[in-house]
């Protein structure tokens, strides 16, 4: 696991109050993880914060699942 | 926050809270640190869920439900302000809503739908909470609302909800001049933007908040506890001279003609 998806799932594990082993890369925050739509939009806040980029909507968006969120990270540090 | 005791003895209602990043929530830590007994409303469980911490964290208990868009959901809430309480001092209003397609692009293409809903629950909803507040303000009171200065021109992509805060500035100096009478004030704050959760449905709005922190004079963007701290003198006696006013608080952005020479 890299750093990136570390922080992800702290944030992730802090924000919707889950086991860190339940975020799995292909867990859905809101089918699997109990999130719902402004858990979303609140988890995408808190990345952009965490990492200092900008998300835009349509990203966001297709940001479903924690693996998704740590692609789209780890492509935006590069 | 700074502590003290100007708003000891004082009870208000705080609508709108969604989370810790929301600018009522900013107002409602500066008005507690100096002593408010503090109610929340909230809209659907999604919210509730959110906010009830919230308010705990603030020492409050009152936490009730209101749908600003029904009637009787209103009387309802009042109503058990006035039966936990049998007065109410202050009344935050953070409330607006739009749909959230119609906030980019052209303002033209807004549906007349969305337009009255928009009207409905940004703007009238303020004057429905202030006539069912207004008889429980019997010592006199103050009510606050949020507006941003798209209402006075042309914001990129704010649309419809800048023709709706237009017309809830206005209705700030009604209110104002109406329950003035009674020793209530009513006035507005003019944030400028910050990265709520609500402001998150505005496209572009990180460029907003890059471009305003390059160009306004005092070149930062605003906190919510900077939003409370003016919130604070609006719902205290400190304003007692004032009503049916526009305070900005926008680090001075709404001064500037054109964008800065520097940088």
């Amino acid at each position: 696991m890299s750093d990136i998806a570390d922080r992800v799932r702290k944030i992730v594990v802090e924000h919707l109050n889950v086991e860190g082993e339940k975020v799995t890369e292909k867990a859905s925050f809101i089918d699997d993880l109990g999130a719902d739509s402004l858990d979303q939009v609140e988890l995408v806040m808190a990345f952009e914060e965490e990492f200092n980029v900008e998300i835009p909507d349509d990203a966001a968006e297709a940001i479903q699942t924690f693996g998704d969120a740590v692609s789209f990270l780890e492509k935006a540090a590069k | 926050m700074t502590n003290g005791n100007l708003m000891a003895g004082k009870r208000g209602l705080i609508m709108g809270v969604a989370n810790n990043r929301s600018i009522a929530y900013g107002i409602a830590k500066a008005v507690r640190a100096q002593g408010a007994e503090l109610a929340f409303s909230y809209q659907g469980e999604a919210l509730k869920r959110r906010v009830v911490p919230l308010a705990a964290e603030l020492g409050s208990e009152l936490v009730v439900e209101c749908d600003v868009t029904d009637d009787a959901a209103m009387d309802a809430t009042f109503a058990q302000v006035k039966k936990a309480w049998g007065g109410l001092d202050f009344l935050v209003h953070a409330i607006a809503f739009s749909d959230r397609s119609e906030l980019e692009g052209r303002y033209i293409e807004t549906s007349a739908e969305n337009f009255a809903q928009t009207m409905n629950i940004s703007v009238y909803s303020l004057t429905a909470v202030a006539k069912r507040a207004e008889p429980l303000m019997t010592e006199g009171g103050s009510i606050l609302t949020l507006t941003y200065y798209g209402a006075e021109k042309y914001m990129p992509n704010y649309n419809v909800m800048g023709v709706a805060k237009a017309a809830l500035e206005c209705s700030v100096r009604y209110l104002a001049a109406d329950l003035g009478p009674q020793s209530i004030r009513v006035n507005a704050i003019s944030a400028g933007a910050i990265k709520t959760l609500a402001a998150s449905g505005i496209g572009g709005l990180r460029t907003m908040l890059a471009y305003q922190e390059a160009n306004a004079p005092l070149r930062k963007n605003v906190t919510i506890d900077e939003v409370g701290n003016a919130g604070l003198y609006f719902l205290s006696d400190l304003s007692s001279g004032t009503t049916g006013e526009i305070h900005h608080v926008d680090a001075g952005y709404n001064i500037t003609g054109m964008k800065s020479f520097t940088d």
